[in-house]
């Protein structure tokens, strides 16, 4: 096997204005491998990708691809997939206003002897990828009538019928569901079998476990080593990774025993539901306390906080905030009862792209405030320096833009922006997703500190063991309605009990 | 075949854009019973009416083609009714004063429209510029031009080649009818009609069969999504504008074939007509969405409005923008709707 390499990428260097985002970084590729590359938000990652796939045009270093003389240099992803090397990103990278099969085969229809595009051919074509990978679909149908998950498999599919040599799979796996994960997987290991080299990005332990052959291991833009997958065990891949030895992840259990029953009541809605989110449903949080809600994907996990925080107008049942009836219309007014959302697609509803890190933090604040009084710009640079000091945020400074963080600051900087507004009620809808173990830990801590100094939490993540150390008490979903609540001693057999409809719950 | 484990349900409904398409035709096939019921006695009945909106119509309906094209791609050119100007203002001075040949202009009108429209999209598509600002000094430049080749309302000399094409009548084999004095009457269309309705056939395919015409559609309904998957957003965004030109110059052939003369003033607002067609259409401002079937019907319902105002003969001739104001409001509060009504299904 050491013989057949694919992709060598030698000594990559890359700079960012004040950054040094890759210093000297190798990959090797093998023919017919499955190889992961791990680090933190900020280690490189995206970067090295992107220098491979045209998208940045790296310092200095070389690429080199089987198959052709001397080093090459990608200038477009359409170079880059044309010598056969093709990436699905972490965001679907399709159009949703055309057609399954047009997303398929943009760029490379079957042409007719017209030179038109042949459409019964595009679409016989589709049909026969999708059947492939046992998908029953009508590919005529636009893009957007389908879910997420399956828009990203669709995405895989396009970049796997293009003869790539070299497929790169950036955080693939962040919208699935065990089902639909283990489905890609049962591609990969096809592909691999084939003799397609694949470059899988993940947060995922397991899934790194699951089906890497061998791992390249990023931190701080500098290349740690290459493993093979049998060499590195979890807390040594972890270790890798961070730099340091990590036990901290288990230390952050709250205090146990701290009786919350008489704390004042925060939040106490009574059947409240949205038409087609979610069902009527009742939650009681009190002052201090961490509540997470737990189910599968697409549960109506998020819905439910959206009731509450008037994102989605609640059409039936009552909304108590500290004991007093409240009427939310809209999301302004949950934010002058001291309510914030953290929404979980961070990228759509959270960050603006081209604003500082200062303004990102001082928006809810100020759109609290009302405009008519305006924070001068000395108190909003106090804001931003606590914020950056207390959060640990990474920037370069206050002014930076946000667009130029990595994913684990931006979080921190909404989660700053919250923070400011000095809310009484938070809900965090995915907090940690897609956001490097260290950060997450932070993160988690963050939490818990905040339900010490009295404020009430909706804490909502993927990641079971995430939420039996930050919360107090656990809301099950399942099909958009509540289906119970968990609270004493939460172990992860009880949730997931809970999750597949086992007796647990109420 | 065997049994797919997982098979997704199919969705199998009406999209939601076919049915505003199907919206835009029904209003116009209600707006004319209307007015053929109303207007029996004014010869809205006859064929010839309906082709006469045709005729008037056939310079804008150009112009409506490749403004939903540009419009697909999320950009807008707003520059449209000032070219024609400037077209119709080139081809008459040309002829009047220049004495240059017909065939040697109307050549000349479409390299300055397709050069014109490299400039715009090159602004647009490689300096990323605002469509709406590049198009609007676009706009200006035209309007200028207009005036300073003339101020003066000039007509096109009757003895030309050109008076000839405009004068030309195609005759229909059918629908023919004898008037009061026992006259047959044979419907006709004019020479802009046949390039404009050739321009919509042309533009229909190329949006549908050609690569150039889904990456129209690609752009529009994700940019990022297009460069990513390999599509040359630059280029394609440029090619568009060049394209609106191009049918815009041709549009001003047909507009000018229509008028005969050439003034500083003409076509004031045309663009705004392109675009209001296109949109009750079903073509989306925030581009990706649209066809130029729908564009042909708006151009058709905006004739039509015309048309019964002008019939009615005692309404204001402004009434006509007012109901075209209706109907925008109409059509976008329609499309937010659906949109609306989409989001919830997910």
């Amino acid at each position: 096997m050491k013989d057949n390499v694919v992709l060598t990428m030698r000594g990559i260097c890359m700079t960012f204005p004040g950054v040094k985002a890759l210093q000297d970084v190798d990959l090797t590729l093998y023919k017919g491998e499955i190889h992961a590359l791990m680090g933190e938000n900020g280690a490189g990652k995206s970067t090295l990708i992107k220098c491979l796939t045209g998208i940045n045009n790296f310092e200095a270093g070389e690429i080199r691809l089987d198959g052709i003389d001397g080093p090459i240099r990608n200038r477009s992803t359409l170079d880059a997939q044309k010598k056969g090397i093709s990436t699905v990103y972490q965001e679907v990278n399709l159009c949703p206003n055309l057609s399954v099969a047009e997303n398929l085969y943009i760029g490379r229809e079957p042409m007719t002897k017209f030179h038109t595009i042949d459409r019964k051919a595009m679409v016989e074509g589709a049909k026969r990828i999708m059947a492939d990978l046992d998908f029953d679909i009508d590919v005529t149908q636009n893009l957007e009538n389908y879910s997420l998950a399956l828009q990203q498999m669709i995405a895989i599919a396009r970049a796997v019928d293009m003869d790539c040599k070299v497929l790169i799979l950036d955080e693939p796996t962040s919208s699935l569901d065990d089902n639909e994960v283990e489905k890609l997987f049962g591609l990969m290991r096809r592909l691999r079998d084939e003799g397609v080299s694949i470059v899988f990005v993940t947060h995922f332990l397991e899934q790194v476990y699951a089906v890497c052959d061998r791992i390249t291991v990023l931190r701080n833009g500098q290349l740690v080593g290459e493993y093979p997958i049998t060499e590195l065990p979890r807390v040594k891949l972890v270790a890798a990774m961070m730099g340091k030895d990590f036990d901290d992840l288990a230390d952050i259990k709250p205090e146990g025993g701290n009786d919350l029953s008489n704390a004042e009541m925060m939040i106490d809605a009574k059947g409240l539901s949205h038409k087609g989110t979610i069902k009527p449903f009742d939650l009681e949080i009190r002052k201090g306390e961490v509540v997470g809600l737990t189910g599968l994907l697409g549960s109506g996990r998020s819905e439910l906080a959206r009731a509450i925080y008037g994102a989605d107008k609640a059409q039936t049942g009552t909304l108590k905030v500290k004991g007093e009836e409240v009427k939310i219309n809209a999301p302004i007014d949950a934010m002058n009862l001291g309510m914030g959302l953290l929404p979980d697609d961070r990228k759509a509803e959270g960050i603006i792209a081209d604003l500082s890190v200062r303004e990102n933090i001082i928006l809810a604040l100020q759109a609290k405030r009302g405009m008519g009084h305006l924070l001068s710009r000395a108190e909003q640079e106090k804001l931003a320096d606590e914020y950056i000091e207390t959060l640990q945020i990474k920037t370069a400074s206050k002014e930076t833009l946000i667009k130029q963080l990595s994913g684990g600051n931006q979080q921190k900087v909404i989660l700053a922006r919250w923070l400011a507004t000095d809310p009484d009620f938070l809900i965090l809808d995915e907090p940690t997703r897609g956001i490097d173990v260290g950060t997450k830990t932070e993160i988690q801590k963050l939490v818990i500190q905040l339900a010490q100094e009295g404020k009430s939490l909706i804490f909502i993540s993927s990641e079971i063991e995430e939420m039996l150390r930050t919360c107090n008490r656990l809301a099950v979903l399942r099909d958009g309605a509540k289906i119970g609540e968990l609270d004493g001693e939460l172990t992860q057999e009880r949730v997931m009990a809970a999750i597949a409809g086992g007796g647990d719950s109420e | 075949m065997k049994k797919p484990e997982n098979a997704v349900k199919e969705r199998r409904q009406l999209n939601g854009n076919t049915l505003l398409l199907l919206i835009t035709i029904a209003l116009f096939i209600v707006m004319y019973a209307v007015g053929c019921v109303i207007y029996a006695g004014k010869g809205f009945t006859h064929l010839q009416n309906f082709l006469n909106i045709l005729i008037t119509n056939a310079g804008l309906l150009c112009v409506a083609c490749g403004m939903t094209c540009v419009m697909l791609t999320g950009g807008i050119d707003i520059s449209v009714g000032a070219l024609i100007a400037m077209d119709c203002m080139l081809l008459a001075v040309g002829m009047s004063e220049w004495g240059m040949n017909p065939i040697l202009l109307c050549i000349l009108v479409l390299v300055i429209g397709v050069v014109f429209g490299m400039f715009q999209g090159f602004c647009v598509g490689y300096l990323e510029i605002q469509p709406f600002i590049v198009s609007m000094a676009g706009m200006f430049f035209c309007r200028g031009m207009t005036a300073v080749i003339s101020t003066d309302q000039v007509s096109v000399p009757s003895d030309s080649l050109f008076y000839t094409w405009a004068n030309a009548k195609i005759t229909l084999p059918f629908g023919g009818y004898y008037n009061k004095k026992g006259i047959l009457q044979v419907p006709y269309i004019r020479v802009g009609v046949v390039i404009a309705l050739a321009v919509l056939v042309i533009i229909f395919l190329v949006l549908r069969y050609t690569k150039f015409g889904r990456s129209l559609y690609a752009v529009g309904g994700s940019e990022q999504s297009a460069a990513m998957m390999g599509l040359d957003v630059k280029k394609t965004k440029m090619e568009a504008y060049v394209l609106s030109s191009f049918l815009c110059s041709i549009g001003g052939i047909c507009y000018c074939l229509n008028t005969m003369a050439g003034s500083v003033s003409q076509a004031t607002g045309l663009e705004m007509d392109a675009i209001a067609s296109s949109v009750i259409g079903g073509t989306l401002l925030t581009g990706g969405v649209g066809n130029v079937i729908g564009s042909f019907f708006g151009v058709l319902i905006n004739g039509t409005i015309s048309s019964l105002v002008k019939t009615n003969g005692k309404l204001l001739s402004s009434w006509a923008n007012i109901a075209t104001a209706a109907l925008l409001c109409f059509f976008i509060v329609l499309q937010s709707v659906f949109a609306l009504l989409k989001d919830r299904k997910k």
